[in-house]
């Protein structure tokens, strides 16, 4: 379904992504770890379409497509779902009309009809009860006074709602609590699917004590310097990564996440 | 008055006869006015000529150049009597009363069902029965302002309303003025004059719409009073002529414990200036300044706005938005003073800008003169492009990149007229205004 070659990315002068290479097959979980700085995000927000990043060599295709040469919203249409590790707040619209024109524009995409403001909200209803949130958040401005532990819901229940092919999560545990992680957790382990993919983007490894992952690979500097099943996440939890020749002085994931959830306040 | 006129520049003198001859002829008409009235206008026409048209050199004009005007040969407006379509947003049943170029349309207003306690009608019938000399021109600074001045030496008619102690009003009144076009550029100066009463309640709104292509000047005044305790909201949506001048200013008294809010939405006009002035007159009142513009095109739009603080305990909100296209240009002036004796006053400004394109320009500031010494005052300004952060998360769920520019565009314009209680005028200024961003900003 994915399949990344050799991809180099860079933001303004800095080269971040140096040489991935990855491929995703339908039905699969994989997870990215990697100390902070690594190029998780930047390899996430690339595969979205994130435009501060440059793609200066590789490739990526998704179905058969190159998917560099697609607009964000074209990705998005194609079924292509970025989970934003820090959701963005938009005053002035609703998040009932925001994540009923998104629903509309892939119906409209797939040549389905579109959803009236009735039948969205009994598709959504559901959806939203999984996910544990109030009704009332549907008429709030798009992620506005939201807590974080609201914000990443709201992902995942956007995610729920848009039905991707393609799912990419980044650092949707972050600042999350044990009952909002598992929450999360279940949101995304009930659209595992056969015909859907799921990347989930982490720093440590409690998460995927909920969402069990097919494969793990290991960033740093810029490549993928480890694959392998979720043994491997285990491993990483206990031994840091020292052991993988990451420089002493590298953070431990738990001591960057417990350093992301200071900052996250 | 002759020697008036030696004030003006040669070049202007051409221009500054078309007012005397049309001040000559108002003289001839309101030959059996009241002496007060007929006074009034002399003096003000007086003041007119000794102030001239505003220059840059003038701080409050530094940034709008009124030289089009200036230098126009406008022409009284010619009275039109063919009926003409309403604009959208005034509701057919609502009570209203219409202006067409000027004068009062008895046969386009609508003013039954007004429950009793409340007069609207026309302001030149109330001034030939008298008994205005106590309020018009008492609020408005005709001494110091030379439009208000023209105004108030020319205006022949315009909205008069008062309600009377304790009237609750239920429905809003629409004030309509409309300008058909005519063969040369007229000028049009609606006098209105608003008497709230003690302990009265109402919601007034003022249209002002022209046909497309008219080339004409619009240059209003409209004083209101709000008693003690009154509870009065007042709405402007200027959706003149793409060609056409408006100026007009809201001069507003309010007595003790009295709740004012006005809500200005300007939308037309090649150039545009609005002022707004409140004076909080009695301890405790409370006061809301909210306004809208957006400008494409080369249109020109000046907000000025004075929240005069006299007296203790008064409150202040203010809250204006604006959104440039294309080489447009606004000015926001928020003006806040607060007097010596104004003690625990609160007063917040807020002006944000959204500028969608390199070349609009937006000049804002705020001008605070406080007195007093026990007061809250804070202002903010904001000058920015669409977000791009929210622009990629819009983008990164489906929704087209001029879609989402055009989303996150009414969702700034919509904040302003999500704060408007009347929820008819509301729901039709964001379909307006949903329609019209969805072309780009242009108008």
């Amino acid at each position: 379904m994915l399949e990344i070659t050799n991809l180099h990315a860079k933001v303004e002068d800095n080269e971040i992504l140096r040489g991935i290479d990855l491929k995703v097959n339908a039905g699969e979980v994989h997870a990215i770890m990697g100390p902070n700085g690594s190029g998780k995000s930047t390899l996430a927000g690339v595969l979205a379409g994130r435009p501060i990043y440059e793609v200066t060599a590789g490739g990526v295709t998704y179905d058969g497509k190159d998917l560099l040469g697609l607009s964000p919203e074209d990705r998005a249409r194609e079924g292509l779902f970025l989970a934003f590790q820090y959701p963005v707040e938009i005053p002035g619209v609703s998040n009932m009309y925001f994540l009923r024109s998104a629903l509309n524009t892939g119906r409209r995409h797939r040549g389905l009809d579109e959803l009236d403001a009735m039948d969205f909200l009994r598709m959504v209803r559901g959806k939203m009860k999984l996910l544990g949130m109030d009704e009332s958040l549907m008429n709030r401005s798009v992620n506005e006074g939201f807590s974080g532990g609201e914000k990443k819901r709201n992902e995942i229940f956007q995610m729920a709602v848009l039905e991707p092919r393609l799912a990419i999560l980044d650092e949707t545990d972050s600042g999350l609590d044990i009952d909002a992680l598992k929450v999360v957790a279940e949101g995304v382990n009930a659209l595992r699917a056969p015909q859907r993919a799921i990347v989930v983007v982490t720093h440590y490894q409690r998460l995927l004590n909920y969402i069990v992952p097919d494969f793990v690979h290991v960033l740093y500097n810029g490549r993928i310097v480890k694959s392998g099943d979720r043994q491997l996440a285990l491993e990483l939890e206990q031994k840091g990564y020292g052991w993988l020749g990451i420089p002493n002085g590298t953070l431990s994931p738990a001591a960057v996440a417990g350093a992301e959830s200071v900052l996250a306040r | 008055m002759s020697g008036a006129t030696t004030t003006l520049s040669a070049g202007m003198l051409d221009q500054a006869d078309v007012y005397l001859a049309g001040f000559e002829a108002v003289e001839k008409r309101w030959a059996g006015a009241p002496g007060w009235l007929r006074e009034l206008r002399r003096g003000a026409m007086a003041r007119f000529t000794e102030l001239g048209f505003p220059t840059g050199k003038l701080e409050e004009w530094k940034f709008t150049s009124v030289a089009p005007i200036a230098r126009t040969r406008f022409h009284p407006a010619q009275p039109d009597s063919r009926p003409v379509r309403l604009p959208a947003a005034v509701p057919a049943g609502a009570p209203h009363v219409v202006f067409l170029n000027g004068r009062y349309s008895q046969a386009q207003s609508n003013l039954g069902g007004l429950p009793p306690g409340v007069r609207v009608g026309s302001l030149a019938e109330f001034l030939k029965n008298g008994r205005a000399e106590e309020h018009l021109a008492r609020y408005a600074a005709w001494r110091e302002e030379a439009f208000v001045a023209l105004n108030t030496a020319l205006a022949e008619d315009g909205a008069f309303i008062e309600i009377s102690r304790g009237t609750v009003l239920r429905e809003p009144i629409y004030m309509v003025f409309c300008s058909t076009p005519s063969g040369e550029p007229a000028m049009l100066h609606p006098r209105n004059l608003i008497l709230a009463g003690e302990a009265s309640q109402a919601a007034i709104v003022e249209v002002y719409a022209g046909d497309a292509g008219g080339n004409y000047f619009t240059n209003a005044v409209t004083e209101l009073l709000a008693g003690e305790t009154a509870v009065i909201e007042h709405y402007k949506l200027q959706q003149e002529s793409q060609e056409a001048f408006h100026v007009a200013t809201l001069q507003v008294r309010q007595q003790r414990s009295s709740n004012f809010a006005a809500h200005s939405v300007s939308l037309g006009g090649a150039l545009v200036r609005n002022n707004v002035n409140a004076v909080l007159d009695g301890d405790g009142a409370q006061c809301t300044l909210n306004g809208l513009y957006l400008v494409g095109g080369r249109q020109h739009v000046d907000t000025h706005t004075v929240l005069d603080h006299a007296k203790p305990h008064c409150g202040s909100r203010e809250y204006y938005k604006g959104i440039l296209d294309g080489r447009s240009s606004a000015v926001f002036n928020g003006g806040i003073v607060v007097r010596k004796d104004a003690q625990k006053t609160d007063a917040i400004q807020s002006n944000k800008n959204l500028l969608l394109s390199e070349d609009a320009v937006i000049n804002t500031k705020p001008q605070l003169q406080i007195w007093a010494d026990d007061v809250r005052c804070t202002h903010g300004a904001t000058i920015g492009q669409l977000d791009s952060e929210a622009l990629f998360y819009l983008r990164s769920r489906g929704i087209g990149h001029d879609r989402a520019r055009h989303l996150l565009t009414f969702a700034f314009a919509n904040d302003v007229l999500g704060r408007m209680k009347l929820e008819e005028l509301r729901a039709h200024l964001e379909r307006q205004m949903f329609a019209r961003l969805s072309k780009g900003c242009r108008p």
